[in-house]
């Protein structure tokens, strides 16, 4: 269940659809990854970084006004968001970062959708003196304009993408572009659990310290496991990285939130596995949105951050054995737990991370005021105040306070924007 | 011997290498494409590369990109291109498809490779497909005897070198540089190299694609390998073109140019 065969499969998913020019470059990332797992000095480098500049561990904090909307469940949130540069993708980052000077090479490159993987890679090569370039489709570039400002503070070149749909998926095609030019000096750093081997189980393994700490705190505050664990999924990495934790807990109900985006009936949205078909999409085999010729459909959502057409290959996996359950989460309903979080908790999530939050009042309305439900609140909304004023902004200020006040003293049933 | 292997032959017997080129299908249209395929075997093409569009294709440059997304917002299918093959085929060239793995799996590997065959096509090329994942087209290809090109790479090691060889039929197809599709001023030594250690792992031909744009650089890469592939400088023709027709002639005449590259470029065999 945890661990890919010698070449990186899971299952029937997985493996390396690349060039045959980018092989010796993920063979020697294998083993340099595999000589890194062993080695002491490097953990401590890690551990290091991690507690001392990402300010690990993040807390967890019970969420209780926002539980009482979720059938009186008790929600737990794993503060992601607390991390230096804002979300889970700096775990993934520094352990790639050092890797990569371990490689002896000197340029990073990253795909960045919402802009937050690229703002922690340009942060940790600022940090390890690494030259840094951020690929990011056009649109993206709009809609997060706060994060392309913020790689260039840190001294990165964001370059916008603006082949096919200009969003995520492109910039990764451009980012394997400049990789199998550049292969010799330069690490691809992918942001996410997608990818040829080893990089599904690699940004899994750097990612897994949040499931770790997330299992151990849990305990500690409830005196068990939790019942369910929730999690947005884009290409899947903060969601395989708590997940990771609580696979061999049997009883723990593991669930993944995909973009729904106008619904997944519409055609317009970004749920790989809800809405998708097995493929193969930038180097692995998994659930791809794909076309009946297997031209990969265009994405959509209003996070950036999931707005990609395809997902983890392990997530696939887990989805067709069933330990993990995936279910689609619409814009709409995604924007009404963002704002309800907002108003509950004093906390602004990621839009991604309002998908995870969003489920999670489904699960605890389905699983009672006994259970447990542990989320993974992966990012911090400060990107997003742009969008969320834009969403919330069609109506006017006393329109919008009414609505955030009666959502707050409403009865929970009703304050998703379906019906429940 | 398959009709790629005659081909391969037939220029080998000439003393020189054999002149590859591709086109896009579906670009300007799905006839217009063939119809340009067609030219450019009139003008001295021996072996023709019919690319199959893909909407994401992580192993071109700028100009194939181009002329990929014109063809599929033309809606070209998976059908057109095996039109185009059948098409191309007629002329008695040796037709070859190149293709992205995810189409090829979509259609149904097997169906493929039964259509590929029934429509006159000789091999297929797969940039995003090396033996390691290819456990169902080895024999999808096996059954139908339709030829199977991987390639090799200046980064391949020897191991891997003479593995994806091994897995090869017709040609070994060896990326000059490491990098995408698209012209470039100088092929590079380390084509030279790759050819002379890939040469020492198999007995297949071998062909050298990537950066060729011109008659000069293909005499150089003729002197050395088994075949010159050419793709984006054809492409820029057709894109540079103010019509269907002329953008024809501009295929016909850089086919007629490269032709005389190749056989400038013979060597000792
Ligand atoms: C806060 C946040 N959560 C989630 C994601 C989605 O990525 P993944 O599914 O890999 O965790 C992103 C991506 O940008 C993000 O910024």
């Amino acid at each position: 269940m945890s661990t890919p065969d010698a070449s990186g499969h899971f299952g029937a998913y997985g493996g390396r659809f690349v060039p045959e020019a980018l092989m010796a470059a993920l063979d020697e990332l294998t083993v340099a990854f595999e000589k890194a797992r062993q080695d002491e000095r490097f953990q401590g480098e890690l551990a290091g970084l991690l507690s001392s500049y990402a300010g690990r561990p993040s807390p967890v904090t019970e969420a209780r006004r926002f539980g009482e909307h979720a059938g009186g469940a008790r929600v737990l949130l794993k503060r992601e968001d607390l991390n230096h540069t804002g979300s889970h993708k700096i775990n993934n980052v520094l352990g790639q970062a050092l890797l990569t000077r371990g490689m002896g090479k000197t340029r990073v490159i990253a795909e960045t959708g919402a802009g937050q993987h690229g703002v922690a890679t340009a942060t940790a090569a600022a940090l390890l003196d690494l030259e840094c370039v951020v690929y990011m489709g056009e649109q993206d570039t709009r809609r997060q304009a706060l994060n392309v400002a913020r790689m260039r503070l840190l001294g990165a070149e964001v370059v916008p993408v603006t082949a096919g749909s200009r969003t995520l998926k492109d910039a990764m095609n451009e980012a394997m572009r400049d990789w199998v030019t550049n292969v010799d000096s330069t690490h691809y750093l992918i942001g996410s659990v997608a990818g040829p081997h080893p990089f599904p189980m690699m940004v899994r393994d750097f990612q897994r310290i949040i499931g770790d700490e997330a299992r151990t705190q849990v305990i500690d505050l409830t005196g068990r496991l939790p019942d369910a664990v929730a999690a947005c999924v884009g290409g899947g990495s903060n969601a395989m990285g708590i997940f990771a934790a609580f696979l061999d807990d049997a009883d723990v109900r593991l669930y993944g939130f995909e973009a729904a985006g106008d619904g997944v009936e519409t055609g317009r949205h970004a749920a790989s596995i809800t809405g998708g078909s097995p493929g193969v999409l930038h180097g692995s085999r998994s659930y791809v949105l794909q076309d009946d010729m297997g031209q990969t459909i265009e994405s959509h959502s209003i996070s950036a951050g999931l707005d990609y057409p395809g997902v983890g290959p392990q997530h696939a996996y887990l989805h067709d054995t069933g330990r993990a359950t995936y279910r689609p989460i619409t814009d709409v309903r995604a924007m009404d737990a963002f704002r309800l979080l907002c108003r509950t908790e004093g906390i602004i999530p990621a839009i991604e991370s309002a998908h995870a939050l969003a489920g999670a009042l489904d699960i605890g309305r389905e699983l009672g005021a006994d259970a447990t439900v542990l989320v993974n609140l992966s990012g911090r909304g400060d990107k997003d105040v742009d969008t969320a004023a834009t969403w919330f902004g069609v109506v006017s200020d006393e329109e919008l306070l009414a609505a955030a006040r009666a959502s707050v003293a409403e009865p929970a049933q009703d304050a998703s924007g379906e019906g429940w | 011997m398959s009709r790629l292997g005659e081909v391969l032959a037939a220029a080998k017997a000439d003393g020189r290498a054999a002149l590859i080129g591709y086109l896009p299908a579906g670009y300007p249209s799905v006839e217009h494409g063939a119809a340009a395929m067609t030219a450019m075997v009139e003008a001295g093409v021996d072996i023709v590369e019919v690319g199959l569009p893909y909407s994401d294709p992580l192993m071109d440059g700028p100009t194939i990109q181009t002329a990929v997304e014109r063809s599929l917002a033309r809606r070209t299918t998976t059908a057109d291109v095996l039109d185009t093959v059948r098409e191309v085929a007629k002329t008695g060239a040796a037709t070859l498809v190149m293709s992205y793995w995810n189409p090829i799996n979509r259609f149904g590997v097997r169906r493929f490779a039964d259509e590929m065959v029934a429509a006159g096509g000789a091999g297929v090329i797969t940039p995003d497909l090396t033996p390691d994942e290819a456990g169902e087209w080895l024999e999808a290809t096996d059954a139908t005897g339709l030829d199977r090109i991987f390639l090799v790479a200046p980064s391949s090691t020897d191991v891997r070198l003479r593995y994806t060889a091994q897995h090869c039929s017709g040609f070994v197809y060896a990326a000059s540089t490491m990098g995408v599709t698209g012209s470039r001023t100088s092929v590079g030594s380390a084509a030279q190299a790759l050819v002379a250690r890939t040469r020492a792992v198999t007995d297949l031909p071998i062909c050298v694609g990537l950066g060729v744009s011109d008659a000069d650089q293909a005499a150089q890469v003729a002197s050395f390998a088994d075949g010159v592939i050419v793709g984006s400088a054809f492409v820029r023709r057709l894109l540079d073109a103010p019509s269907p027709e002329a953008g024809r002639d501009a295929v016909a005449a850089l086919a007629d140019e490269l032709a005389a590259g190749v056989r400038r470029g013979a060597r000792h065999v």
